[in-house]
């Protein structure tokens, strides 16, 4: 399992650079991942990112698009404006979780 | 004295500039309950993945963007050998009705919306729905007994126009 340097913090990661370990976030991180791929987190981010670490906690599969926007009421529309192109994936990233594997 | 070997930095590759003018056209040709489905999770997963989707709904197809049917498509057993039931079952009073429902009811059960929900969220994403001109000349509709997502009422020719260089799917 490769170990990458985010910040200052080493963080264990898997081929594509998406976290394997839970514990090993937090939000400061998360501010470093987001600028990895040209997105500033604002509260609007951090409500969707929080909601994610949470969904995934109880589920154990991160949730898609569809699932925030029916669980935690944040528009889809508006996950695309905040995680612009590949929405999922982007929030996956820089909440420290696995891509999602559902297909809605 | 040591020295240490720095990883580089391991950062996803979110294609960002390879999705960018990636479009995927998509033709909705059936209105069964169980037609309509593919098309609309793979418009949905495209858009996910950042590519343009235009959808086109032709035929029975109309039938998934008319108000009065979209909330309302039904599926058989007849003639669908993949439900590994006699043949003659599909055929008996009321089995549409029992088979529609109980695929409703799988649908609702893996968390996919129903279809005006499906579209609703399509459009969300950035997803264009296109009626086919032909169709509602057949079936005697306009713009005001379609989905009011729908973008307009289009030939054949403007689709294709439209779509120039996308890949595409003919459902």
């Amino acid at each position: 399992m490769p170990v990458t340097t985010i910040g200052a913090t080493q963080v264990h990661v898997d081929s594509e650079g998406f976290l394997t370990d839970y514990d090993e976030w937090s939000e400061d991180l998360a501010r470093q991942l987001a600028a990895n791929i040209g997105i500033e987190l604002t509260d609007a981010h951090l409500r969707v990112l929080r909601f994610l670490r949470e969904d995934y906690k109880e589920q154990g599969e991160t949730p898609t698009l569809r699932r925030v926007s029916t669980v935690a009421g944040i528009p889809v529309r508006e996950l695309f404006t905040l995680f612009p192109g590949k929405p999922a994936k982007k929030m996956a990233y820089i909440a420290g979780l696995p891509k999602p594997v559902g297909c809605v | 004295m040591s020295t240490t070997q720095e990883e580089p930095a391991i950062i996803p590759d979110f294609g960002d500039a390879a999705s960018e003018g990636r479009k995927l056209a998509i033709i909705c040709s059936k209105g069964n309950l169980d037609m309509a489905y593919p098309g609309l999770i793979l418009a949905n997963a495209a858009l996910g993945e950042g590519v343009q989707v235009d959808l086109f709904f032709t035929f029975w197809g109309f039938d998934i963007i008319t108000k009065s049917r979209m909330g309302d498509l039904k599926f058989t057993m007849l003639g669908n050998t993949a439900t590994h039931m006699p043949q003659g079952l599909g055929g008996l009073p009321g089995m549409t009705a029992v088979a529609t429902h109980q695929m409703r009811r799988q649908i609702r059960e893996v968390g996919v919306p129903d279809v005006p929900e499906f579209l609703e969220q399509i459009t969300d994403s950035g997803g264009h729905l296109w009626a086919c001109k032909m169709s509602a000349d057949m079936m005697h509709l306009d713009l005001g007994d379609l989905y009011e997502r729908v973008e307009g009422i289009i030939s054949a020719a403007d689709f294709i126009e439209k779509t120039e260089g996308a890949q595409l799917l003919f459902i």
